[in-house]
């Protein structure tokens, strides 16, 4: 291996070498990024399945397809594995690790090794929680105390997992920030770079933050359960809501983490397809940091009825409100990109617009989640399971998406079948909003998540939610089938097949090995299309 | 189907003001937002390869109106979210206090004249009540969607909600925090009574009046009894082993115990297992039963015997 | 690893001063990292300290104030000598560095050893983490920072090695540098929770 020498000015894509040891051993950001890509793709599709299995129990009102107990753990697997195995990690980590070199005019990240030893990391977590399976834990992903500390299901292991994983968010996010400090191309200045690139850097910045909390938190809650250690446990004078706020802390930055990048892909796909510039690039970019920065003070805004102060309550409504701010900024600089545009509605643009669309309604609704009044009726109701959703697929899943069908051809150097990429697109977004819109009329009428069983007022709108879920599973199993066939037996991709201005669309697909022949020197942004005056 | 459950309580027309509220300013924006989206999408869709677009980066008054609009608007529903949110914090002096205990998985209530009721909590028409609630053992979560009220209990510590019924009849109460295998079947009813009905119920001898109808066969008010006062939460009538053991085919049959003897179940042991439930548990399962004395009466006990019988 | 990184060997196209910014900014910001981790500790003891004040007063004369003050003087004195390893090899004298590393091992494991001795003593008067909270936070934060006072003798244990075999230069001292860092966040965090933990009152 080691004597294969580069010769520089011949073109070899980095997918070229074959065999295992040239995987789990690379340092290429690219390939790192793949093995990422097909991790948290398998753990999303997992996941999925989960969530498929607990909307068929909850057909019908009886839990007659299983059990209450394995139903509550089949929403802990759903919840536990998306958000910390798919989500979390997921664009960061598979793109920010292909892109940010690329786009910042880079051959790889700051620190490759470490960039390796984060995906192992990851493994490695994900590992502990495979074994976790065996008596799965079934106290829901948020693990609240008392009951994560005294339910005889096995808490640790899972929560050990998660820590472990948080170690590889750390890292990658570290690696991050350094290489978008270091490693930028001459001439790509700070205002200049992708918004996906800002998008990146305020999620790193949250990882940096927000994930040491959780971890030792987690590491308390194993303590709890192992050395009888009481904090969380009033009997020893302790107290079950400190959890709360501590795992809070975290894990509503944590909700940024996952929908920043997504944002980021947003602002990259749009201009491309309408052949615009970004509308008012520094809003966007800036507002990213924005978000990041309140999203560290709006944690008790899930704990409006944990019995916190009244003071403490309203303190979280109004910083809630806040945050809604740079979040509508962003929303209605991607909706002027459009104006006067040239719209090319490929796959990943409809992904792109039906994020617009969908994370409207996620924030809209959000809304309702940060008045106080409202929120007390609303609150661990399926009002609040439906605007997750509308956040996280409407927004993180469908950035996702529109991220694969976008970069598709540059990564995998192959194209897919545009048609059926749209026949599934329309299934996933009909059977998106079939699933949970009900669910927001079910939360208002008060049916509460979490239950296994439910009383038959609410049977009509539950079995809808149902049905949908069934559409939207067909439209992922369409899409994936139709990314994998791309693979096998797509054409080949040429170098910049939508004629976008950014770096990464600048070298062959698939990039060279260390992406670029040689470093360019920038000397605008990526935005300029359209005639200037 | 309706949109919004009844309202049924004091609190409950004015946090629907706030969803209405918000509602409408969000469909203000979101038809906006929509309209504009799929109108730019059709109108400037490309017609050919080589169109022209104009070179428009922004616009800084269109980002100082969309901020700033948007914020005052947020900031008109924060303080109507808090106006009513203060409301519902703030009992009234002459509420009645009634408190509450929360445990895996069934509400227990305890009344000022030393009454106790098991999952069914009686309120008096047109007059303010205060819960006092403390959970025993994990999280659970005090909602009526009627009311529009909700609250956690927390072990070690007590919390409390307040509201006026103003609808008589009967309302769900749903345990709104995750607490367990037994989370979704941890219901209850708020029986709003009239003065009268009230008063015959607060003097009444017998303490589970919300049963108690007599006239029945004692296997059929033994099954009612199994649901309406959380029996169901933790034994099941399938086999299925919940918390509790299930009742199926049990009744005759020997059981071991925890200390490794066995006991026929017959009736003395389950009279004993209802009024005195840590006495002799059955091995394999914790002892977290509470004791039903003083809220079933023994003509209940005998029913649910009874029923038991029936279980085969 | 060794084969992978030769072959892209990404290192080698970077400009040196670039790679040693970026260590220390990525050593920097991992160090905030620890200190946040540290900080959900922390964050806990201020809570209960103010929730049970007395407790904290009652239970903390538990604590051998003495072996602490030893420990802190070590671990002090042990960051001087990291501090002297790294100006040494900036000015490359690698002996010099490879034994002043040794000395702050070796502080490192001395200040093991009296920790091993208060833990001891703890468990035989039946002391344990569930004896009450403010042990619980004793034995957590003391515990986490004695893991990190291993990995951080692992870490010197490395560059003592690669020091004795000439791998640091006065041109090329970046692992020591950020090394030392580590060992100086090791020590910064015993020095808070010193006082927090033995002299409460």
């Amino acid at each position: 291996m080691a004597n294969h020498t580069i010769a520089h000015n011949v073109y070899v894509p980095f997918l070229e070498k074959k065999g295992i040891l040239s995987w789990i051993l690379t340092t290429d950001h690219k390939r790192i990024g793949i093995m990422y890509l097909i991790s948290i793709s398998f753990f999303f599709l997992v996941a999925g399945v989960f969530a498929l299995l607990m909307r068929y129990e909850l057909l019908t009102p009886a839990s007659d397809f299983v059990q209450p107990h394995t139903y509550n753990v089949l929403f802990t697997l759903h919840g536990s594995i998306m958000v910390f195995f798919f989500i979390v990690p997921g664009l960061a980590a598979s793109f920010g690790n292909f892109l940010i070199p690329l786009m910042i005019g880079a051959p790889d990240v700051a620190f490759p090794k470490l960039n390796l030893g984060s995906y192992w990391i990851y493994l490695l977590g994900a590992a502990i929680v495979l074994i976790a399976l065996a008596k799965p834990a079934d106290t829901g992903w948020t693990f609240y105390t008392p009951y994560s500390a005294t339910t005889d299901t096995d808490v640790v292991l899972i929560t050990l997992g998660v820590f472990v994983l948080g170690f590889s968010s750390i890292l990658t996010g570290l690696n991050f920030i350094v290489t978008i400090h270091k490693m930028r191309a001459p001439g790509m200045t700070w205002h200049r770079l992708p918004l996906f690139i800002w998008a990146s850097y305020a999620t790193a910045i949250l990882q940096l933050l927000a994930t040491p909390v959780v971890g030792i938190t987690l590491l308390l809650l194993i303590t709890e359960r192992t050395l009888g250690v009481g904090f969380f446990d009033p009997a020893k004078g302790g107290d079950p809501v400190l959890f709360q706020n501590f795992f809070w802390f975290y894990s509503h930055p944590a909700v940024y983490i996952m929908i920043i990048p997504a944002m980021g892909v947003i602002s990259e796909i749009i201009p491309v397809f309408a052949r615009k510039p970004i509308f008012g690039y520094k809003a966007i970019a800036y507002s990213s940091l924005g978000i990041a920065f309140i999203s560290f003070l709006v944690w008790a805004h899930h704990m409006f009825t944990s019995g916190i102060s009244d003071i403490a309550a309203t303190i979280f409504s109004f910083l809630t409100f806040l945050v809604a701010i740079p979040t509508a900024i962003k929303v209605f600089n991607w909706t002027a990109t459009l104006y006067k545009g040239s719209i090319h509605l490929h796959s990943a643009m409809l992904y792109a617009l039906a994020f617009i669309f969908l994370f409207t309604i996620g924030g809209l609704t959000g809304l309702f989640l940060g008045a106080l009044a409202a929120d007390i009726h609303l609150h661990d109701t399926y009002f609040v399971v439906a605007h997750m959703h509308y956040v996280m697929i409407g927004g993180t899943v469908m950035g996702f998406f529109g991220a694969l069908h976008f970069w598709y051809p540059k990564w995998f150097g192959r194209m897919f079948n545009e048609t059926v990429a749209k026949i599934a697109w329309l299934f996933i977004f009909i059977g998106f909003n079939v699933t949970f819109f009900p669910q927001f009329f079910l939360g208002v009428q008060g049916m509460p998540r979490r239950y296994a069983t439910y009383p038959p007022q609410f049977e009509s709108l539950m079995s809808l939610s149902t049905y949908g879920s069934w559409i939207l599973g067909f439209g992922i199993f369409i899409m994936t089938l139709n990314l994998i066939a791309g693979l096998i037996n797509g054409e080949k991709a040429p170098q910049n097949p939508y004629g976008s201005l950014s770096l990464e669309w600048q070298v062959p697909s698939p990039p060279p090995l260390e992406n670029f022949e040689e470093i360019p020197h920038v000397t605008d942004w990526s935005y300029g299309y359209g005639k200037k005056k | 189907m309706t949109w919004i459950p009844e309202v049924a309580s004091n609190l409950a027309s004015k946090v629907d003001g706030v969803l209405l509220l918000i509602t409408l300013m969000s469909l203000v924006f979101f038809i906006l937002i929509t309209v504009v989206l799929v109108y730019f999408a059709i109108k400037y869709r490309r017609k050919s390869e080589d169109e022209e677009t104009p070179y428009i980066t922004g616009s800084e008054p269109l980002e100082i109106i969309w901020t700033v609009i948007p914020s005052i608007l947020l900031i008109v529903l924060f303080v109507y979210g808090y106006v009513v949110f203060k409301d519902m914090r703030t009992p009234p002096k002459d509420a009645v206090e009634i408190s509450v205990q929360g445990k895996q998985w069934l509400w227990t209530f305890d009344y000022y004249n030393g009454k106790k009721t098991i999952n069914e909590l009686y309120v008096q028409y047109n007059r303010p009540v205060r819960l006092v609630m403390e959970a025993q053992d994990v999280l659970h979560s005090f909602f009526v969607p009627a009311f529009r009220v909700k609250q956690d209990l927390v072990p070690g510590r007590y919390t409390q909600l307040w509201f006026t019924p103003t609808k008589i009849g009967t309302f769900d109460i749903f345990c709104a925090e995750y607490c367990g295998t037994g989370h979704s079947a941890m219901l209850g009813k708020v029986i709003v009574l009239s003065p009268e009905a009230y008063e015959i119920w607060e003097k009444g001898v017998k303490v589970d009046e919300g049963v108690g109808v007599a006239s029945l066969p004692p296997a059929e008010l033994g099954a009612k009894i199994y649901k309406e006062k959380g029996c169901n939460a933790c034994h099941s009538l399938d086999g299925s082993k919940i918390v509790g053991p299930s009742f199926k085919g049990i009744f005759g049959h020997p059981v071991e115990l925890q200390d490794g003897s066995t006991v026929d179940v017959d009736e003395n042991y389950i009279r004993q297992s209802i009024l005195e439930p840590q006495a002799q548990v059955v091995k394999g399962f914790a002892p977290v039963m509470p004791s039903f004395k003083g809220i079933l009466s023994d003509e209940d006990v005998t029913a649910l015997v009874a029923y038991i019988k029936t279980l085969k | 690893m060794g084969d992978a990184s030769t072959e892209h060997s990404h290192g080698h196209h970077m400009d040196p001063a670039v790679e040693y910014s970026s260590s220390k900014l990525g050593m920097w910001l991992f160090l905030g990292t620890e200190i946040l981790l540290f900080g959900g500790l922390f964050a806990a003891y201020a809570i209960f300290r103010a929730k049970y004040p007395e407790m904290f007063f009652e239970q903390h004369v538990e604590l051998n104030k003495k072996m602490g003050a030893v420990n802190t003087c070590i671990l002090i004195f042990s960051s001087l000598t990291m501090a002297m390893g790294v100006s040494a090899i900036q000015r490359g004298k690698q002996k010099v560095t490879a034994i002043l590393i040794l000395i702050t091992i070796l502080c490192g494991l001395g200040f093991g050893v009296v920790k091993y001795f208060e833990y001891s003593a703890k468990f035989h008067h039946h002391i344990y983490p569930d004896t009450s909270i403010f042990f619980s936070l004793y034995f957590l934060m003391t515990g986490l920072h004695m893991l990190h006072v291993f990995i951080g003798l692992t870490i010197l244990s490395v560059l003592f090695v690669l020091t004795l075999k000439g791998k640091f230069t006065a041109k090329y001292s970046t692992p020591v540098e950020v090394g030392g860092l580590y060992w100086h966040l090791v020590d910064l965090i015993w020095i808070y929770l010193f006082p927090l933990l033995y002299l409460i009152g």
